[in-house]
This record gives C-alpha cells, sequence and structure tokens, in this order.
C-alpha cells in the first residue's frame, strides 16, 4: 500500500526573492518519477490541512533524494520556508510522487523547445536532465529579481535563453518574444508556467503546427483523482470522467495542449 | 470484540464508511487503503446522465477545513453501472450508491437501474449538496419537498433507502422526522455547510460558484450536535459524518447516537484516515472493556 512518508529536510535556502530551493530526503527509496511528476506536501499547521501540490525538480542519481523549488506564495509555504535542516521541524511529510509527468519518448531525439515561466520552470530541470535531445530551454522571470533562478542548473543539459518582462536580463518581453528573436525551431514544445503563457505557448504550437505538452496548475484537494476539484475542460469527453474535463493532479498535470481547451 | 453494526436489515461488518464524492468509487485509494477492512464504500453521486460539474476553481482552503463546490461531476449511470460497480465487487465490503439529480424522476431513473443491480446493499440520496442549481438541496431544506421525494423514492427502491440530510436548516429533528414518516429506512447527516471565502487581494470570490460546501474538522461540533438532535427525534438508523479524523471523533458521533460513520475531506489530508478510524474505534473499544460496538451507539449520559 502507498502511503503519506516523512521526508528530512536537507537543505532549504532563499535562492530567490520569495523562491525557496529544498532538498528533502524520504524514509524510504523513491519509487521511479517522471520530469513533471508532482508531490504533496502536508503542513505541521493543522488549520491548513491540504496538501501542497509542487512539482519535483530533480531527484538525485540513487532516488533517495528529491529537489523541490516553490514560492512563498501563503501561509502553507511560508511555513515551508521556515524549516530548516536539523531542528525540530527539519521535516516535512509528502505523498506522491503524483500525477503523469512530460512525456520523454516524445522529445527523444527530436529538436525540442522547454519552456519555463516563473515558478512553473522547476519541472523543466529534470525533465532537461532526462530528455535525450537536442535541447533548446527558453525561461521568463519578472524582473533582475528573480532573474537566474536555476538558469545555472539548466545550463548543464541544454542551451539556455532568457526572458524578463523589463529587460533587465535577456530579452525584454515574454519567453515567446525570447523563441522568436533568437529564431529558436523545433520538432515539439514542453511547457509550464502561468495560464497566459501556456496558452501563448499553445496558440504558438498551433501556428507552427508542432505539438506541445503543458503542465498545468489549478486548486486541488485530494491530488490523488478522487475528489474532482483540479479538473481542466477537454475538447473530447475523457475517457474517465466521461464528461468533458480532466483531472488535472492524475490524467495530468501534463496535457496534449490540443487536447484542453484552456 | 464485535464491530457488527445492522442498518435496516443490512449488517457492515464495522461502521467505517466513506463520505460520498470524497472517495470516488473507491478506486484511487485502493492504493492506500484495504478496502477489505471497510464496513461501506459509499460512492461518489451519480446521475441518469453525466454531469460536467461546476466551472474552477472548485475548491479553497479555509481554517480547519475546506471549502468545495464539484457541482456534483459524475460520469453518468451506464459508465458507473460498466465501470465502478464490477470494480468495487472484488472487495469484501458493503456498496453504497449515492444518488443525485435535478428532478425526481432523474432520481427514480437511477434508483430504478440500480434495482437490477445486487451487488448494491443501501441507496444514499443525496438531497442537501449545496452547489447545483437545481435538485438536490431543494428537496432538501422544506419538509414536504423531503417528504415527497422520499416517498417517491421509496416506491421505486430495491434497496433500503438513506436520505442524505442537510445541514443548512433550522431545525434538523423536523427534517429527520419528515423522512422517517415519509419511508426512509436510514439517515445521514451531515453534509456539507454553505459557506463562502473571498481573496482580500484579488477581491474574488476564492470558488468560482461564489459559495461552496465547508467540511472537515471545522464543522465537527455542528454535525455532533445535529446527529444527536436527529438520532433523539427518529427512530431509524443514522449515519454520521463531519470531519471525522480518526477513532475518537467516531466514537463521538456513536456515542451521539450514530449507527456508522464516514470519514470524508479527512481523506483528502490522508488517504489512510479510513483504516485510522477504524484502528482507532478498535483500540477505543478494548481500552473501554466495550465488547459489542452497538452498546456506544446514543450512549452519551448527562
Amino acid at each position: 500500500m502507498k502511503r503519506r512518508v516523512s521526508a528530512e529536510v536537507i537543505i532549504n535556502r532563499e535562492i530567490a526573492p520569495a523562491i525557496y530551493d529544498m532538498w528533502i530526503q524520504p524514509v524510504q527509496k523513491l519509487p521511479e518519477i517522471n520530469p513533471g511528476q508532482f508531490i504533496g506536501v502536508f503542513l505541521k499547521d493543522k488549520s491548513l490541512l491540504l496538501p501542497r501540490p509542487l512539482s519535483i525538480c530533480e531527484v538525485n542519481a540513487d532516488r533517495t533524494a528529491l529537489r523541490i523549488v516553490y514560492r512563498i506564495a501563503g501561509a502553507g509555504t511560508h511555513e515551508m520556508s521556515l524549516r530548516r535542516p536539523n531542528d525540530g521541524l527539519g521535516y516535512v511529510t509528502v505523498l506522491g510522487p503524483l500525477g503523469n509527468g512530460f512525456p520523454l519518448e516524445k522529445g527523444e531525439g527530436k529538436r525540442t523547445l522547454l519552456i519555463g515561466g516563473g515558478i512553473g520552470i522547476p519541472p523543466l530541470l529534470e525533465l532537461a536532465k532526462r530528455l535525450k535531445a537536442e535541447k533548446q530551454i527558453v525561461v521568463g522571470y519578472q524582473n533582475c529579481n528573480t532573474a537566474g533562478f536555476l538558469q545555472r542548473d539548466l545550463a548543464q543539459y541544454g542551451t539556455v535563453h532568457v526572458a524578463t518582462e523589463d529587460g533587465s536580463v535577456g530579452t525584454k518581453g515574454n519567453v515567446l518574444d525570447a523563441v522568436r528573436q533568437k529564431r529558436i525551431e523545433a520538432d515539439l514544445i514542453y511547457a509550464c508556467g502561468p495560464m497566459p503563457m501556456l496558452r501563448a505557448v499553445k496558440a504558438y504550437a498551433q501556428e507552427k503546427g508542432i505539438p506541445a505538452y503543458i503542465s498545468l496548475e489549478e486548486r486541488m484537494a485530494c491530488g490523488v483523482g478522487a475528489c474532482l476539484g483540479c479538473v481542466v475542460k477537454t475538447n473530447q469527453v475523457h475517457h474517465h470522467t466521461n464528461v468533458n474535463n480532466a483531472r488535472i493532479c492524475t490524467d495530468g498535470p501534463v496535457f496534449e495542449a490540443d487536447e484542453v481547451d484552456i | 470484540m464485535n464491530t457488527q453494526i445492522t442498518i435496516a436489515g443490512v449488517t457492515f461488518k464495522n461502521p467505517v464508511m466513506t463520505a460520498s464524492g470524497t472517495f470516488g468509487s473507491g478506486m484511487e485509494y485502493a492504493e492506500f487503503v484495504d478496502l477489505n477492512r471497510l464496513g461501506a464504500v459509499v460512492t461518489k453521486g451519480v446521475a441518469n446522465v453525466p454531469w460536467p460539474g461546476n466551472p474552477t476553481p472548485r475548491v479553497a482552503e479555509v481554517y480547519g477545513g475546506m471549502l468545495n463546490a464539484i457541482g456534483l461531476q459524475n460520469p453518468g449511470i451506464d459508465v458507473f453501472l460498466e465501470r465502478d460497480i464490477p470494480f468495487l465487487k472484488q472487495f469484501d465490503t458493503k456498496i453504497i450508491v449515492n444518488v443525485c439529480g435535478r428532478t425526481v424522476q432523474d432520481y427514480v431513473d437511477v434508483v430504478e437501474r440500480l434495482g437490477d443491480e445486487p451487488a448494491v446493499a443501501m441507496l444514499e440520496i443525496n438531497v442537501s449538496c449545496p452547489n447545483v442549481k437545481e435538485g438536490a438541496i431543494a428537496f432538501g431544506q422544506n419538509a414536504d419537498a423531503l417528504s415527497g421525494i422520499t416517498r417517491e423514492i421509496k416506491r421505486h427502491a430495491r434497496q433500503p433507502v438513506i436520505m442524505k440530510l442537510s445541514p443548512n436548516v433550522t431545525d434538523i429533528a423536523k427534517m429527520a422526522k419528515a423522512a422517517e414518516e415519509a419511508g426512509a429506512d436510514a439517515l445521514s447527516l451531515i453534509n456539507t455547510i454553505t459557506g463562502m471565502k473571498i481573496d482580500i487581494h484579488k477581491r474574488k470570490f476564492a470558488l468560482a460558484n461564489r459559495t461552496g460546501g465547508l467540511s472537515g474538522p471545522a464543522i465537527k461540533p455542528i454535525a455532533v450536535r445535529m446527529v444527536y438532535q436527529a438520532a433523539r427525534a427518529v427512530k431509524i438508523p443514522i449515519i454520521g459524518m463531519g470531519g471525522i479524523a480518526n477513532g475518537e471523533d467516531a466514537v463521538e458521533f456513536l456515542l451521539a447516537g450514530a449507527s456508522a460513520v464516514s470519514v470524508g475531506a479527512m481523506n483528502f489530508v490522508d488517504p489512510c484516515t479510513t483504516e485510522v478510524v477504524l484502528d482507532g474505534i478498535e483500540y477505543y473499544m478494548r481500552r473501554h472493556d466495550v465488547e459489542n460496538i452497538s452498546d456506544l451507539i446514543g450512549a452519551v449520559e448527562d
């Protein structure tokens, strides 16, 4: 039987304003993890009951530790940011891995374009690490304050291009402005980021006639497909729900852009 | 130690059930929980045709609980009978199917289809969902309407009928009596309490539906009180629910007058909660030398 497990916090440090980089070591070895999967993180504050769905940024080689890079967005992630290794709060309870992840096999041997926006960048790292393909990686940040987090990590696995909204680093504008300015050509896109970015990525992929695999997020409760809280509209009747929507937590979070109505 | 309970002639190996809508049809939780250990699996509400449910966001966390406005999304009775019932039949647990609808005829259609399925032990009729515009709660907030739909369903049902009551009423005892007099075999309560959350930074409703049903430990004292009041008002058995997280919570409901308990929102907090609750009940019985669990039902004293 699967269970929630305790995980020791090994590292938990701020790498950009309000962005934290956490490595955790679960008490038991992790199952196989696909890039783009996520974990549910439970808090100690019992007034905050639901797990925080956070994407897996990276897994170490022997699958004993995993990395999550998260932004403080409310009381729950704030509590997480206070965890320090080797003190009374130095562990977290997690459930996972959850969800499907990016389909690696679709991009294998192809010219791939990995696009990440803001706190959507982290899952691209494990993807870039595992994907056997030519990789152009475009990451977008708001401004020079946050610009650069995970950039060096990603550069180990592909060519990284940066866009900032204020133009302080890299291309001025959004990730697609950078794609166009650098004349990046690709056979397939993988993307994670805010909804306006994903809509633009979907439109760009349609314009180019190439597939795009996009990772979605939504307010979640159970994280395991039971509560039907986190659905996205689908263009076809979905095989599980038998209506035009799919569960982001279990049927996703990664969908082929053409499947979903975003 | 005997944890068996009987409701309307159906015997359950123990009183631990799943609250409708929080456990799917058991498939998702079978990876976490040995379904054979549960007294019953109460399924997500099923209608005569597929329902797409409400727009997102459908869930929001609040202090000690959560709001949901799923809108009774379900695949419809055809898929449910082809897929979900055969799945549940593999386990040694009772199957209780929650039925939803917009009109009385919608409910009756589903009830009749389920009548041909002997694996279904009981029906639970959802007349208390606060998140759909037609049907559901419209039947659950007025004693005459509740009485009418209960009678109509009893006329068509082959299995014993549980009416699931809404807490969004002034007098729960009156509603409980109305259902009993109309022929209900059992009651379950409470469904969620209508609530609202506003994101003050965005000045927007947290839920697309604006309002949603509040569940979780935050509502437990209200649920215990309502189970107590309903149990005093009727002779039919009651399945109690509302924020149950462990065996102690479950025993509290039993003492208030419930014959069985359901675990709801806490499944989302720990997918193993149902087993934790059962283990906790058994621990309580050992610790307090309770031989028969039925001795606990309604055993609260002044």
